[in-house]
């Protein structure tokens, strides 16, 4: 009997390691594939009956008997559980279904067939798909993908590179993770293509060390996709590319593209001004294409279906579908792959079923540590580029993260400064003294002093226009939102004080 | 990651070196393989990196003490390392590290004096659905308790 257990981190973090070790024990065939994105089934174990996969979840050791007997009971088919079905799967299409690390399912699905279009292509044919798709950058700047590869491909060098951005840090999002550790080959697809369109034969991944379970697999991806000719030699095109996994240190600053160029180089991961664009002066001074993970997964998609296809999804200019990874105090948690604009209520209460303590929900914070919170009475906006910049937020790498109303919003705001001043690079002064202030300044207005709400107004004034990168840039959003739609919160100390 | 220090064998540096010189970018690669198999990077090991790399040893501590995974003292014998991220804090974070932290006696980044216990706070495993997070010795776990925890590092 064949049995699909996930090896995600996720799937691993709650057991599945011991699952699939019971499966093997009991003499079942085991394929370790990637997760379907429900967490809260994980680990979700599918076994095939009447040609369809039918899932078991949350699975445990206990449960290994049963579903090998048929006696368990089931989820059904797994591609039929609402929270699955409500979903358009484009970047995400194999996750889940094939074991991540066989190129030959890989091709079975769809793989390969956006690359061997590409290769018949020159790059600027490549760029125009790229442009007429939509794709903006997934990394959270929503920069047009086929504006800069166009810089890139019009710079004039001996040397290009493609650079994912794998080093994404935000809480809340794990969609980077689950795309490398369920389908590799993706992402490797498309920065092969990516390479073609610019006129690169060098790739660099750029993955955090908290994701040891990604790292392991995309090393492992990286040699069989070599000695298959995916790299190397691109299926005997003579053209040619490779990719190296570069593992970061621990600092979310390296998320950054700037700051992860100088750490890809060896150096201290500090912000570099701009100008020069890392398009025309990137790694080594070279021209260089930086991008996120799920902007390069994406790549493949759009050549094997067409760019129309995709931007026949979304809303406006924000074209497409997102995975918007959906997580915190939540019943359904998990990556929900939809086209942009669903509004955001919508996911955290329809899709999501809620918060996962039973109480309301007080706020959710989008788009990372940088993001802004949403108290209930925004939930009407619609998961899109410019309508979450109307709405004073962002949607930066699409994570969701749902607080209860045990949720202490002044606390909230005091980590988002405690974590800038952690994280800061300390190139620019607003960000490197600015955050430690912050957090003097909140602890002020927590303790009654009201002069200091309008201090901490001025302070995100100035971190806010005055910083060179996103991190100091962008930390008011976090603490500025927190502020107005939760003023009550500043206030309660100052009243009980007086 | 290894987590307990071995005797700096000045070859080993010299090898690690070797293998990664002619890379684009080596430095990192470079301390990752050396506090792989030295446990953390000794202070031993800066002069010969600073000059195969042809750079000052300020330079080289610069780098070293930007990024928060080097060590330069090995960390103790297990380590967990526990998320503070916001999606971990809205299923309880903040109460459950301090639960872990109160009963090993420890602050952040301190190791127990045994040296059995190495707590440090992480900023994301990627476990955000599954939250709160641990990671013990590179193993990751989600809905993690403090009774587990300490279930498993000080059994």
């Amino acid at each position: 009997m064949k049995v699909w257990v996930p090896r995600d981190a996720a799937a691993k973090a709650l057991g599945a390691d011991e699952v699939a070790a019971a499966f093997e024990a009991a003499g079942a065939e085991v394929v370790r594939n990637g997760s379907r994105g429900m967490i809260w089934l994980e680990p979700l174990v599918e076994v095939e009956q009447d040609g369809a996969r039918v899932g078991y979840g949350a699975a445990t050791v206990a449960d290994v008997a049963g579903i090998l007997e048929g006696t368990a009971e089931s989820l059904g088919p797994v591609e039929q559980i609402p929270f699955f079905a409500k979903q358009n799967r484009l970047t995400f299409q194999r996750c889940g279904a094939i074991d991540p690390l066989s190129l030959a399912q890989y091709e079975a699905h769809g793989g390969l067939v956006g690359l061997r279009r590409a290769l018949a292509m020159k790059g600027e044919e490549i760029i125009d798909v790229m442009k007429s798709s939509g794709l903006r950058g997934r990394g959270g700047a929503g920069f047009p993908t086929g504006i800069k590869w166009d810089t890139v491909r019009l710079a004039v060098a001996d040397q290009k590179y493609i650079i994912c951005n794998a080093d994404e840090g935000d809480s809340g999002t794990f969609a980077d993770r689950m795309i490398m550790e369920g389908d590799p080959f993706c992402l490797i697809e498309g920065m092969v293509i990516a390479g073609l369109g610019v006129g690169a034969t060098k790739g660099y991944i750029y993955l955090r060390s908290e994701y040891p379970d990604a790292i392991e697999v995309m090393q492992s991806a990286i040699e069989i996709a070599r000695q298959n000719n995916v790299l190397g030699d691109v299926l005997h095109s003579s053209h040619e590319f490779d990719i190296e996994v570069r593992v970061g240190a621990g600092a979310y600053v390296c998320g950054e593209e700037t700051s992860l160029l100088n750490s890809l180089e060896g150096k201290r991961g500090v912000v570099r001004a701009k100008p020069p664009l890392p398009a025309l002066e990137g790694f080594l001074g070279r021209p260089t294409v930086v991008n996120n993970v799920i902007s390069l997964a994406t790549v493949p998609v759009i050549f094997e279906k067409g760019a129309e296809h995709y931007a026949s999804f979304g809303l406006g200019r924000s074209k497409g579908t997102m995975p918007i990874q959906i997580a915190g105090n939540v019943k359904h948690g998990g990556l929900f792959e939809t086209a942009f604009g669903m509004p955001l209520g919508d996911l955290v209460n329809d899709i999501a079923g809620g918060s996962a303590s039973g109480r309301p929900v007080k706020a959710v914070q989008v788009g990372g540590p940088l993001g802004a919170y949403f108290a209930p009475e925004k939930f009407d906006t619609p998961f899109a580029y410019e309508p979450f910049d109307g709405a004073g937020g962002l949607i930066g790498h699409a994570g969701v993260v749902v607080f209860d109303d045990t949720a202490d919003m002044l606390g909230m705001a005091r980590f988002a400064m405690e974590f800038c001043a952690i994280e800061s690079c300390g190139k620019c002064t607003p960000c490197r003294i600015g955050a430690v202030r912050g957090v003097e300044t909140l602890d002020r207005i927590r303790e009654g002093d009201a002069t200091a709400i309008p201090l901490l107004v001025d302070l995100c004034d100035t971190m806010k226009d005055g910083s060179l990168c996103a991190l100091g840039g962008f930390t008011p959003y976090p603490v500025m939102s927190a502020l107005e739609q939760f003023p009550e919160e500043f206030a309660v100390a100052r009243e009980a004080a007086e | 990651m290894s987590p307990t220090a071995a005797p700096l064998d000045p070859a080993e540096v010299s090898a690690i070196i070797q293998q990664n010189v002619h890379r684009e970018g080596p430095l990192l690669p470079i301390l990752h393989d050396i506090q792989t198999a030295f446990g953390c990077v000794p202070d031993a090991a800066r002069a010969p990196i600073a000059d195969a790399l042809n750079i000052t040893e300020a330079e080289l501590h610069g780098v070293i003490s930007f990024y928060h995974d080097f060590r330069s003292k090995p960390a103790g014998a297990r380590v967990l390392k526990i998320c503070r991220a916001e999606a971990c804090q809205a299923m309880g974070a903040n109460a459950m590290s301090e639960k872990v932290l109160t009963a090993l006696g420890l602050g952040w980044h301190e190791t127990t004096p045994d040296g059995a216990i190495t707590v440090e706070p992480i900023y994301c495993l990627g476990l955000c659905a599954c939250a709160p997070a641990a990671m013990i010795d590179g193993r990751v776990k989600g809905r993690v308790t403090a009774e587990a925890l300490l279930a498993e590092v000080a059994p």
